[in-house]
């Protein structure tokens, strides 16, 4: 049980990325993307995460309450900014290619090969 | 490549990548077994170093501050980015009819928008002392925008959203941030150093520059926000009409 | 500490924030102008810090929390000579693009500006970073700003096509970072690099270390564009605009090597010591594979800007087997080979863009024999293309010199030749085009070469009359110029191979980042680079001209000389070229391959 949530990363991580090489659409694609990045999110948290700690705000609590690490929270808040960043470049590139090649579909946008 | 050769190379690709990732995960400390000096000294030190309660703002403002600005541009860059992709090149933007029918729809959404700006303020001013911050504070702002435009239609968000008003209001925020850090400059400390009052712990006047930096960011993230919502809106508009 | 450390990437930032705030009260040239100053003095404040940095690191604190008792609270700047030479460059590359890119951008307001300064900023505070965290924070916005840039002629397919794979593949490259750092993270609870050097050392190495090191290192060679990570590379850099290009080909693909280079030192030389060799051997591996594969490739090309493409993966390769040596001598050569290079490919890429300015087209076969227009471009193309080349004493030679004596002394002796080989594919596939360009030797028509669509930039626009030809010229051939003339800096190749010791000396610089501790000045040594980099050099550069003239004139061979090579070579290439198939759901099964692989290999031979 204690290493559940390190291995619910590595699951949710190789889903996500599956869903990126069999994507059929480009919207698909980019919801299978945040859902590979939100592996780390997991993980992330999961690493710094102290039994029976608590939030490490202290605006009710005692200081030296027992609370979990605050520096991961700080580096999922910076990993969700970026997500969110990503997928709407995505995205509008999305509409862009529905607008002027006329699909959504990755398997047909190979302007370039070779 | 065919795609069943692509599905069979990832495949077998992800099997060995997952076994590895998890051999890997096993050595990490048990989940709730974090035991290591830098999360522990930040919650001993920062409420008496810095005289906030919400320790992860103080790591988000002030001792990773400077991850912070880049994470502000991150989101900057992006969203001028999206402006970027999505202009329309050499189209004019049909102009886009207004949807929304029913009064009662747009009294009650216009009072809850109203509403969700004033909780989104609240968080925002509120972030080093409970949870919420400049980020998420902004990003509560930004959706009291959008639920405008869900209740009252198209043209009283654009009206209420100026372009030229929206990226000044981002630019002030993210280069208003960088501008705080180099006022600590001016100050002779390092970049992004701590300064004013600190004030006391649990009250608004409290955290020093953290406070100001709170809110250069909830500036920043709710205009990018709402550039973000415009642009997207625009391309719906113009499909609809 | 140094008041200037943190300018090279707050003045680009607060520039970017201005020139967005105050848009509509702007004149017509305010934008240009902005971008040429800030870049400018970007350029001459690292350059301030390579100077300043000379006999110990500048160790910069942000938000003043300095260390106790060996713990790192706050985030670190570590600025070495080497580190702010690559900000210096990419400043350099920047300020030029800008120059080249006068009145061309226009159309969209500040927005081009805005996002190459803070591309800037990214690409500066990557280089000279200490924080694991910070790097992946920095490495994100230099992609973000990359991704929009690339996609900046958005109503043609071929740059949508190259923008969503540059995206999809770069933030996966990303996720495997972040799933490294986590690691990294959990086992140390430390993000300041020489910190987590510290944590590690004296236990030995795991699984977890092994596989976050792979991660972190897959992650960024899908930055870099190493093989089999490279596929969006030539799709991404055929299709952006080329003041982009510039700087993308001459400073980011590298940077993603340096950023290995950085990690490696400070936190993992101490844990991997012995099994050195091990790593040593994966990353030299794969740094051949990708040079010849780049090269090949890029052979096979008639777009100029694609095949500069593949000569960047290729010169990435040759990178990585100079950083994958671990030596100290192999890390200063190739920093100084990725500073010459990076000058020669921005002055070559400015060079296609004049081609297809002048003459409405980037394919080397419609454009044969009509670069007569534009003498100077093919000046700067021959001049780059022997710089590529490895003349000696120009231009990479004290890089290639330092890494060929690192090969030969720890015993990976057959290694030059596989970079003389690689060298030949690629410089002579740049000699190719530009005899059949500017001189209009050889065939009218190749079929063995990649067809691609029209690019953006080549359809004839008013655009094209703009700007006046020295802005256009003078980027290109100062450039250059720099580029093959950086080799005569006096002393340079023995104060490289100083400075890249002091990145190997793990315990001093620990001390010095954690603790304060400054370390005395060493002494300088000098570098007698001995008669076979000579000899390689010019085997390499006579063997361009030689395939050159073999891309021009083969069908001309007699029959019995082709008939049994090409039916050895027609099968695997046409499987080369289908790999490269443009379906970004293909690259990411090879993205993952390569991840697995690289994992498993490390897996297996690090014991």
């Amino acid at each position: 049980m204690s290493y559940l949530p390190y291995a619910l990363a590595v699951w949710i991580f190789l889903c996500g990325l599956y869903g990126v090489v069999t994507s059929r659409s480009l919207v698909h694609l980019v919801v299978c993307l945040a859902v590979a990045q939100s592996s780390t999110y997991v993980l992330l948290l999961s690493v710094g995460y102290v039994n029976g700690g608590g939030a490490p705000i202290f605006a009710d609590v005692p200081k030296g309450t027992r609370a979990v690490d605050p520096v991961v929270q700080a580096l999922t808040l910076t990993d969700v900014v970026v997500s969110v960043t990503v997928a709407g470049l995505l995205l509008a590139l999305t509409i862009q290619a529905k607008k002027k090649a006329r699909t959504t579909d990755p398997d047909e946008l190979a302007a370039m090969h070779g | 490549m065919s795609r069943s050769f692509r599905i069979g190379l990832f495949g077998a690709s992800a099997a060995a990548l997952a076994a590895l990732m998890l051999w890997s995960v096993a050595g990490l400390p048990a989940f709730g077994q974090y035991h290591h000096e830098y999360g522990r000294i930040l919650n001993a030190s920062a409420p008496s170093e810095r005289h906030v309660t919400n320790v992860v703002a103080a790591v988000v403002f002030d001792y990773r501050g400077f991850d912070t600005l880049g994470e502000e541009f991150i989101l900057f860059a992006a969203v001028m980015g999206i402006a970027l992709l999505l202009r329309e090149v050499n189209e004019r933007r049909p102009q886009p009819r207004d949807d929304v029918g029913s009064d009662a729809l747009r009294l009650l959404g216009v009072g809850f928008a109203a509403g969700l700006l004033v909780l989104g303020l609240y968080v925002v001013a509120h972030g080093y002392l409970t949870p919420g911050g400049g980020f998420q504070g902004g990003v509560v702002v930004a959706s009291a925008f959008l639920l405008l435009y869900l209740a009252a239609g198209y043209r009283a968000f654009h009206a209420l959203t100026p372009r030229s008003g929206v990226d000044f209001a981002g630019s002030t925020g993210a280069g208003g941030y960088a501008v705080i850090g180099i006022v600590s400059m001016l100050l002779g400390a390092a970049f992004l150093h701590n300064f004013g009052p600190l004030g006391t712990p649990g009250t608004l006047a409290s955290g020093g520059s953290i406070a100001f930096l709170n809110v250069a960011s909830a500036l920043e993230v709710s205009a990018a926000f709402v550039l973000l919502y415009t642009e997207f809106l625009e391309e719906l508009a113009a499909v609809r009409s | 500490m140094n008041v200037l450390v943190p300018l090279p990437v707050v003045i680009p930032l607060l520039t970017a924030a201005v020139l967005t705030a105050t848009s509509p009260l702007l004149s017509k040239r305010a934008d240009d102008l902005a971008g040429i100053a800030a870049a400018a003095a970007t350029t001459v404040v690292s350059t301030l810090l390579i100077v300043d940095s000379l006999d110990h690191d500048l160790v910069y604190w942000f938000g003043g929390w300095k260390p106790r008792s060996g713990i790192a609270r706050g985030i670190a700047f570590d600025v070495e000579p080497l580190g702010a030479a690559l900000a210096a460059l990419a400043g350099a590359l920047m300020t030029a693009s800008f120059v080249f890119a006068w009145r061309y951008f226009d159309e969209v307001g500040t927005l081009f500006h805005v996002l190459m300064l803070v591309f800037l900023a990214a690409l500066s505070g990557f280089a000279l970073s200490g924080d694991l965290f910070n790097m992946f924070v920095f490495f994100e916005l230099m992609s973000v700003c990359a991704f929009a840039l690339v996609g900046y002629a958005i109503d043609h397919p071929a740059p949508l096509q190259g923008s969503i794979n540059f995206a999809v593949t770069n933030t996966i490259g990303a996720l495997l970072v972040l799933f490294g750092i986590g690691l990294v993270y959990g086992r140390t609870g430390a993000l300041n690099l020489q910190q987590i050097g510290r944590a590690l050392e004296g236990r030995g190495h795991d699984g977890l270390l092994i596989v976050a090191f792979a991660l972190l290192l897959a992650g960024f060679l899908v930055k870099a564009g190493a093989v089999p990570f490279h596929f969006w590379l030539s799709d991404a850099y055929a299709v952006a605009p080329i003041p982009v290009c510039v700087v993308l080909s001459g400073v980011m693909s590298d940077l993603g090597l340096h950023a290995i280079g950085r990690i490696y030192w400070p936190a993992f030389s101490g844990v991997f010591a012995a099994q050195a060799g091990s790593v040593r051997g994966v990353l030299v591996g794969f740094g051949v594979i990708t040079a010849i594969v780049g090269g090949t490739m890029a052979f096979f090309q008639r777009d100029l800007k694609r095949l500069l493409a593949f000569v960047t993966i290729s010169q990435v390769g040759i990178f990585l087997v100079g950083l994958g040596l671990l030596t100290a001598g192999g890390l200063a050569g190739t920093t100084l080979y990725v500073l010459a290079s990076g000058f020669l490919k921005g002055g070559l890429f400015l060079a296609v863009g004049i081609l297809v300015r002048r003459a409405g087209d980037g394919d080397e076969l419609r454009l044969r024999g009509k670069g007569r227009n534009a003498p100077m471009a093919g000046v700067v193309f021959l001049l780059g293309g022997l710089g590529l080349a490895g003349l000696p004493p120009f231009g990479i030679f004290p890089g290639s010199a330092l890494i060929i004596h690192s090969a030969r002394e720890i015993g990976y002796g057959w290694v030059p030749t596989t970079l003389v080989i690689a060298t030949i594919l690629s410089a002579g596939s740049m000699l190719r085009a530009g005899a059949r360009i500017f001189l209009g030797w050889g065939d009218a028509d190749d079929p063995s070469l990649s067809h691609e669509p029209r690019a953006a930039e080549e359809e004839p626009s008013e655009a094209s009359g703009r700007a006046s030809p020295p802005l256009l010229f003078l980027p290109a051939i100062a450039l250059v110029l720099v580029g093959l003339g950086l080799a005569f800096t006096p002393g340079l190749a023995g104060r490289a191979s100083d400075w890249a010791g002091r990145v190997e000396n793990r315990p001093a610089r620990g001390a010095e980042v954690l603790r304060g501790v400054v370390p005395h000045s060493t002494r300088t040594s000098s570098f007698e680079p001995g008669a076979t980099p000579y000899l390689y050099g010019g085997i390499s550069t006579a063997g361009a001209f030689g395939f050159a003239l073999f891309g021009l004139y083969r069908r001309r061979l007699p029959v019995f000389l082709r008939r049994w090579p090409s039916r050895m070579t027609a099968r695997p290439a046409t499987v080369l070229k289908e790999l490269h198939s443009g379906v970004v759901g293909d690259y990411v099964a090879w993205l993952t391959f390569g991840a697995a692989a690289l994992g498993g290999v490390l897996a297996l031979t690090v014991r």
